[in-house]
């Protein structure tokens, strides 16, 4: 009723025509498609992204009571429109003895890397752009690229706040990546398929969902994914008050920006792929067919982001030795353990 | 290219550039982390020759595809080991270059 | 990516940066750049994979060598350059016999490879590559899994202690 496949296959369908009507061949309209979709996919994730960074500074103003941004439209909600007008107007700086291609790619490779995750999302009912049956795998080894945008701007810059930061943050998400991963590893035990609409379509209904077979996997992969994303308690890259801003010291202008923007990015994946790996995508409590699909998924997802906010101005930051050990001693074993009992279940019931 | 569609004999060739870039540089590069990247690419073209093989001769069969799995495993234990030993050269001889380790020859 | 032309596009496009990356790999003169270049050739190589219908190995080509392997180098380079703006000698003096050898040896291969007949038939290619992987390596493979997985084990301890300050 409300779902928005079949407007697209309308829409799509109309232009596929006009473009063939001028001589186009199927190859090259199939190509044009592609990048329809590419650049679509851009905008409602940057669309996203502008809504999260407002939202962040609300949410952090009503917990500290105060207003937040109030002045540039309803509520200050374009306040992020004109802070990105600010930054992309600002001289962009580049320090004397920096290695040039390392600081101008490394701002690129994460941006883009936080983006290329969604091709394999289902949105909504039918709203996917590949179903890759590799899908979780496909999610997992595209957000290592993080790690070398963050390595890259660290040695790119040439200062030593920057490269403590990229150190910090390379050890810190290469540590928690491998809880995160075998806490996933759950789920696909149960689902026994990788890709993720499969893995929604597995969930049609509440108790279906995979977060009640999996609730320690849950945990587990939700503390590791804040890691991840390096939100507090476990912001140590950039920690303000000993770092300067870690990796980003050096970056100004547009740059800056782009490591913002990837940044709350990657706070939305995180939340994505919780919601669609253990709260059911964007299949809706009372059954598939309830409303429309894609704005289950989206409010899904805004609550564990909120949820995300939350943790920010509710704990303190670890130290760094606290950080490392609390991956390997506490999360790994746990994520083993997990796997053993999911591989017990199994074996006892099915 | 003559041939329309890309087939077996593409992927063996790319793949015998990819190893023979990857010789060069283990044959000339004095850095010792630079000669690892190099036999790097040469696990990755003997890699892209397996799958191909598997894809184009016995796509059922998987097994060139296991066998590029274990190559990847193993490079990766590799890569650890070698970069620990990087490592310890550095510490002693202030360097990486590896014509300059070569103590052991008389 | 039924269509030839799509195909034939996407395998050029994907085997020049293959092949581009690699010579820069070998050729740079900074090690960082080398690094960097080597993460994009083995993304690029993920791309072959895919080209073949490897999806599973793709994604484990990313995972590993992206995630784990190229970032080891990038620490390795790290710890062991030293920041000093002096220009040193970065390829030994066998250059010009290499790249002679080199050219002789891809002589070789190209034509051996393009000679010899293979047993091509027009098999399509598998679906669901990523369950039988699994399934295989569980069943007809799992001695050598078992055995990479103690190596691994091996290589870990290794490391440490090589690389630990006595």
């Amino acid at each position: 009723m409300f779902e928005l496949r079949g407007l697209i296959d309308t829409i799509w369908g109309w232009i596929a025509g006009l473009l063939a009507d001028i001589g186009l061949s199927a190859g090259l309209v199939q190509l044009i498609g592609y990048a329809i979709i590419a650049a679509v996919l851009f905008g409602v994730i940057a669309l996203v992204v502008l809504f999260l960074v407002w939202w962040e500074r609300k949410v952090s103003a009503k917990m500290q009571d105060r207003l937040g941004p109030m002045r540039v439209g309803w509520h200050g909600i374009i306040q992020t429109i004109a802070d990105a007008m600010k930054l992309l107007q600002k001289e962009d700086i580049t320090p004397k003895n920096i290695d040039f291609p390392i600081h101008f790619w490394a701002p690129v490779i994460t941006f883009v890397a936080a983006f290329m995750v969604y091709v394999t999302v289902p949105f909504g009912k039918g709203l996917i752009v590949a179903d890759l049956n590799v899908g979780v795998l496909y999610i997992i080894a595209i957000t290592t690229f993080t790690v070398i945008g963050l390595l890259m701007a660290g040695w790119g810059s040439n200062n030593k706040y920057a490269l403590l930061g990229g150190f910090r943050s390379a050890a810190q998400v290469v540590s928690y990546e491998v809880p995160l991963t075998l806490s996933l590893l759950g789920v696909i035990m149960i689902s026994q398929t990788l890709s993720l609409g499969t893995i929604v379509g597995q969930q049609d209904g509440f108790f279906k969902w995979y977060v009640w077979r999996q609730p320690l996997g849950f945990v587990i992969f939700w503390i590791a994914a804040t890691a991840e994303c390096n939100r507090t308690p476990f912001d140590l890259p950039e920690a303000d008050s000993e770092l300067v801003a870690g990796f980003v010291t050096e970056y100004s202008g547009m740059k800056f920006a782009m490591f913002f923007l990837a940044e709350f990015l990657n706070m939305f994946t995180a939340s994505v792929v919780a919601v669609t790996l253990f709260f059911g995508g964007w299949m809706s409590p009372f059954g598939p067919d309830f409303g429309p699909s894609w704005l289950w998924f989206f409010a899904k997802t805004f609550f564990f982001v909120f949820v995300l906010m939350w943790f920010r101005w509710t704990y303190p930051r670890l130290r760094v030795d606290q950080l490392m050990g609390f991956a390997w001693k506490v999360l790994l074993p746990l994520a083993f353990l997990n796997i053993l009992l999911t591989g017990l279940g199994i074996y006892i019931f099915d | 290219m003559g041939s329309a569609t890309i087939g077996l004999n593409h992927f063996l060739v790319l793949s015998g550039i990819l190893f023979t870039i990857g010789m060069f540089g283990v044959l000339t590069r004095r850095n010792a982390i630079a000669v690892l990247m190099s036999t790097e690419l040469m696990f990755n073209a003997v890699n892209i020759t397996l799958v191909a093989f598997s894809r184009y001769l016995a796509p059922a069969a998987f097994t060139g595809q296991i066998v590029a799995f274990f190559t990847i495993i193993i490079a990766a234990a590799e890569a650890t080991v070698a970069l620990a030993i990087v490592l310890l050269i550095y510490r002693s001889f202030q360097g990486i270059n590896v014509d300059r380790i070569n103590f052991m020859k008389w | 990516m039924t269509d030839a032309f799509l195909t034939n596009l996407a395998f050029y496009v994907i085997s020049f940066c293959v092949i581009a990356g690699g010579i820069f790999v070998v050729s740079s003169r900074n090690l960082f750049h080398s690094a960097v270049f080597l993460v994009f050739t083995l993304f690029s190589v993920a791309g072959i994979f895919v080209m073949l219908s490897a999806y599973l190995l793709a994604a484990i080509q990313v995972l590993v060598y992206v995630g784990a392997v190229a970032m080891l180098m990038i620490f390795g380079v790290m710890l062991t350059t030293q920041l000093s703006n002096v220009r040193i000698r970065y390829m030994n003096e066998q250059v010009w016999p290499a790249l002679l050898i080199c050219a002789g040896f891809l002589a070789l291969l190209v034509y051996g490879l393009t000679d010899t007949p293979f047993a091509t038939g027009n098999v399509a290619a598998p679906v669901e590559g990523a369950k039988a992987i699994g399934t295989l390596l569980m069943t007809k493979y799992v001695l050598p899994f078992e055995m990479v997985s103690v190596l691994l084990l091996a290589a870990l301890v290794g490391a440490i202690v090589i690389a630990k300050k006595d």
